[in-house]
């Protein structure tokens, strides 16, 4: 494909555990497992305090059509139901689940059936399989696609572009099989003609191990991707890979293009093929502060704190540390916060990575708009908001920016332009609701004058 | 567990500062300085230096005396009072050049709000100031130490005029042996410098490339005698190279970069053909920095799949 390629930015790999298989850490004493580790409506509990539950076992039934439901990691006892804050500062309904130790298995766990395109769907929603390179969207209500003929490419993301991460790289390496066999699924159920799997070029190991799954398959392709940040962002992925551009305010799908990530497909596969649901996930746990760097397998509701005590601990004091990569992973105050659904590593930073540098003032340099992948202009966006000026941050398109820091990480000056495209973004929000909410006072007006009049009459 | 920094990604940033940025333009502003010293003598470190720290000087007491925070070692000043002096004659006496170095940061960069405010290019205004305040000392340009001849002592630009200029004179042109303000003369080291900046990314080769080329395109067209000969007369590369290159002043996007370049390229051809050669380059440029949020606004990128509100 001869397109003009998109932007983007070379940031260091820093992929330190690319050869570390994952290793699956002892049950932690007890995990606390949030009932939204998804986007949509939090999922809702099935359990009371003190039941006594096992691994497999649903402790959360999905919230509504985008939710998913919840399963507990450890067999024990809930301890306890309450309120966590959450990394996002809002407070989520968590269940706290005392582990035995015995990891003892729910009984009776078996494949689901699955015999047709709907029934697929259901196993897929049923597996609590959410996006789970990071963006949580249930898996299920993505695969839920109205016309079947809309779909001209299945796209596996396999980029894993942010630094440090290599959680994907594993699933790639040591779970080929799961994800041959998602790929036969999707190819079934969703009549999926063509099947694209795109994997940054900086994992040789990972496109070849690929390219010999695919070898034996038909329909799927290996395309290495170049090693520029942000591969894995689904618009640049299905424009690589497809050519497809999906427009502002539309889905995938209206490009005809279905992007899953390849842990996400590899979970759905096991859950079809062996009726165990997500319960646990492979954790990247690096960063400058964690002494021994490592993939974990870790039991979703870990606390950070026991993924990074199974890695050695800390071997400098920890000053910053995430929810993912470097580059759009979440800082989170303490290190209580647990493994979620769609975590994918956990960073810990000493204090020379955690220093945030001072802005200075934008010099126009353009490195911003240079490294834009959706070409947008990150510093008139900023210069924009500043004069809280609606309706050019309308014109520039600030609600399209990903957020995938590329212009923040070039800018010389260190503007803090993802926050700032952020609150862009909530600047326009409200005035959308501000609007809404006037026009329908007009509207109410209006009815109760015309009920007024008909009531004279 | 001590207390832990929680702010917005990325958590990683590139390594490049406003500082390093500066500090490359400096580094690609010294084959220049060197030839300077090497063709004209000392004192042209002299007149660079004192240029240097007085912007610097007039950036820090400004902003001490205004209460704002100090930014001198983001070295853009200095890069100011460099480019200053390297648009003076070798006799240049030093109190104009600090006069032109006062007009340039506090009237242009600091009274508009400092470094990425100016919507000049402050030395270039700089210069304009000292062309017509002290228009005899700006126009006497000696002749290269250790030369004589009349060639060597006039501009090229004058010569060219004149038409007592050929192909002969070009190894003279590059290397710069002959008569004009500090900075200009010598071709390679300006070149070199242009050089550097791109291979270090400082700066795309667009606007130096564009602004060229069009030059020697609309002066041929033009009917000038030696097109070619000009562009590595007179201040064209100084200004190519390092003025029109300014981030502050000149458009963010490729596209812009290119209509930039080509309307100074039109507009020094025009003014060197048409009209008094003597600061061509500089007028150019600062009439085209005056429309760069035009041209910003015009060849504003097309979001990636952007769709436009009905």
């Amino acid at each position: 494909m001869n397109l003009p390629k998109l932007h983007g930015v070379h940031v260091p790999h820093r992929k330190n555990t690319a050869d570390k298989k994952a290793v699956r850490m002892p049950a932690p004493a007890s995990v606390t497992i949030p009932m939204s580790m998804h986007i949509g409506a939090p999922a809702d509990p099935v359990v009371k305090v003190g039941d006594t539950v096992k691994v497999g076992q649903l402790i959360a039934r999905a919230g509504g059509f985008v939710s998913s439901p919840v399963y507990a990691s450890v067999s024990g006892k809930v301890k306890r139901i309450e309120d966590m804050l959450m990394s996002s500062g809002r407070f989520m309904k968590a269940v706290t689940i005392e582990s035995d130790g015995q990891q003892a298995v729910l009984e009776g766990i078996a494949p689901p059936q699955v015999t047709d395109f709907q029934s697929f769907v259901n196993a897929v929603r049923d597996s609590g399989v959410v996006g789970l390179g990071g963006a949580g969207f249930p898996t299920a209500v993505k695969l839920s696609v109205k016309d079947l003929n809309q779909i001209e490419a299945v796209i596996i993301n396999g980029a894993e572009c942010e630094p440090y991460v290599t959680s994907d790289t594993r699933t790639m390496l040591d779970d080929v099989e799961w994800i041959a066999e998602g790929i036969a699924l999707l190819q079934k159920y969703l009549k999926a003609k063509r099947v694209v799997i795109g994997i940054e070029a900086n994992k040789p190991q990972c496109v070849k191990a690929m390219k010999d799954m695919a070898g034996s398959m038909k329909g799927v392709e290996v395309m290495a991707l170049p090693a520029l940040y942000p591969q894995g962002g689904e618009k640049v992925l299905i424009y690589h890979t497809t050519g497809r551009v999906v427009p502002e305010g539309k889905l995938p799908i209206d490009a005809g293009a279905v992007v899953i990530n390849c842990t996400t497909l590899a979970a759905i596969a096991k859950y079809i093929k062996t009726g165990m649901p997500l319960v646990e996930k492979v954790v990247t746990v690096d960063g400058s502060a964690v002494r021994e760097p490592k993939n974990v397998i870790a039991p979703i509701g870990a606390s950070m704190q026991s993924l990074f005590d199974f890695c050695g601990g800390f071997k400098s004091e920890p000053k910053k540390v995430l929810y993912g990569g470097p580059m759009m992973g979440i800082a989170v105050p303490n290190t209580d916060f647990p493994v979620m659904k769609n975590t994918n590593a956990i960073l810990a930073l000493d204090e020379k990575d955690a220093v945030l540098p001072e802005p200075t003032a934008c010099i126009r340099c353009g490195s911003c708009v240079d490294a834009c992948p959706l070409r947008l202009m990150p510093a008139a966006i900023e210069a924009a908001y500043n004069k809280r000026n609606v309706d050019r941050l309308r014109e520039l398109h600030a609600n399209l920016c990903m957020e995938c820091g590329c212009c923040a990480f070039v800018c010389p000056a260190k503007r803090m332009l993802v926050q700032t495209n952020k609150l862009a973004k909530g600047l326009i929000a409200a005035d959308n609701a501000a609007k809404k909410a006037e026009a329908d006072r007009k509207a109410r007006e209006a009815a109760e004058k015309a009920g007024k009049e008909a009531a004279v009459k | 567990m001590s207390e832990l920094t929680v702010s917005v990604s990325p958590h990683l940033r590139g390594p490049r500062t406003t500082q390093k940025i500066m500090l490359d333009v400096l580094i690609a502003l010294c084959p220049a300085l060197v030839a300077s010293v090497v063709i004209f003598g000392w004192r042209s470190l002299l007149l660079t230096g004192v240029s240097a720290a007085m912007c610097v000087a007039c950036e820090y007491i400004w902003e001490k005396l205004m209460r704002q925070p100090v930014t001198v070692t983001d070295l853009s000043a200095v890069v100011t009072g460099v480019l200053l002096a390297f648009n003076v004659p070798y006799t240049m006496p030093v109190w104009e050049l600090l006069v032109g170095d006062l007009v340039a940061i506090i009237c242009v960069k600091m009274l508009f709000g400092g470094i990425g405010c100016n919507f000049v290019n402050p030395a270039l205004v700089g210069r304009v100031v000292m062309f017509f305040s002290f228009t005899a000392d700006m126009t006497n340009f000696p002749a290269p130490a250790g030369t004589v001849d009349a060639l060597t002592s006039a501009t090229p630009l004058a010569l060219i005029r004149a038409g007592s200029i050929g192909w002969s004179e070009l190894p003279q042109l590059l290397l710069g042996v002959h008569g004009g303000v500090l900075g200009e003369t010598c071709a390679i080291a300006l070149i070199l410098g242009g050089a550097y900046l791109c291979v270090r990314r400082v700066i795309k080769p667009i606007i130096p490339l564009a602004y060229l080329g069009s030059c020697l395109l609309f002066m041929w067209i033009f009917g000038s005698p030696q097109p070619v000969l000009a562009v590595f007369s007179g201040g064209l590369l100084l200004g190519a190279i390092f003025m029109a290159t300014d981030y502050v002043t000149t458009p963010t996007t490729n596209l812009g970069k290119l209509v930039f370049g080509l309307g100074c390229g039109l507009l020094t051809a025009m003014m060197r053909c048409f009209a008094s050669s003597a600061g061509a380059v500089t007028f150019s440029i600062l009439l085209m920095n005056l429309v760069v949020p035009y041209i910003n606004d015009l060849t504003a990128p097309k979001p990636f799949g952007g769709v436009e509100a009905k």
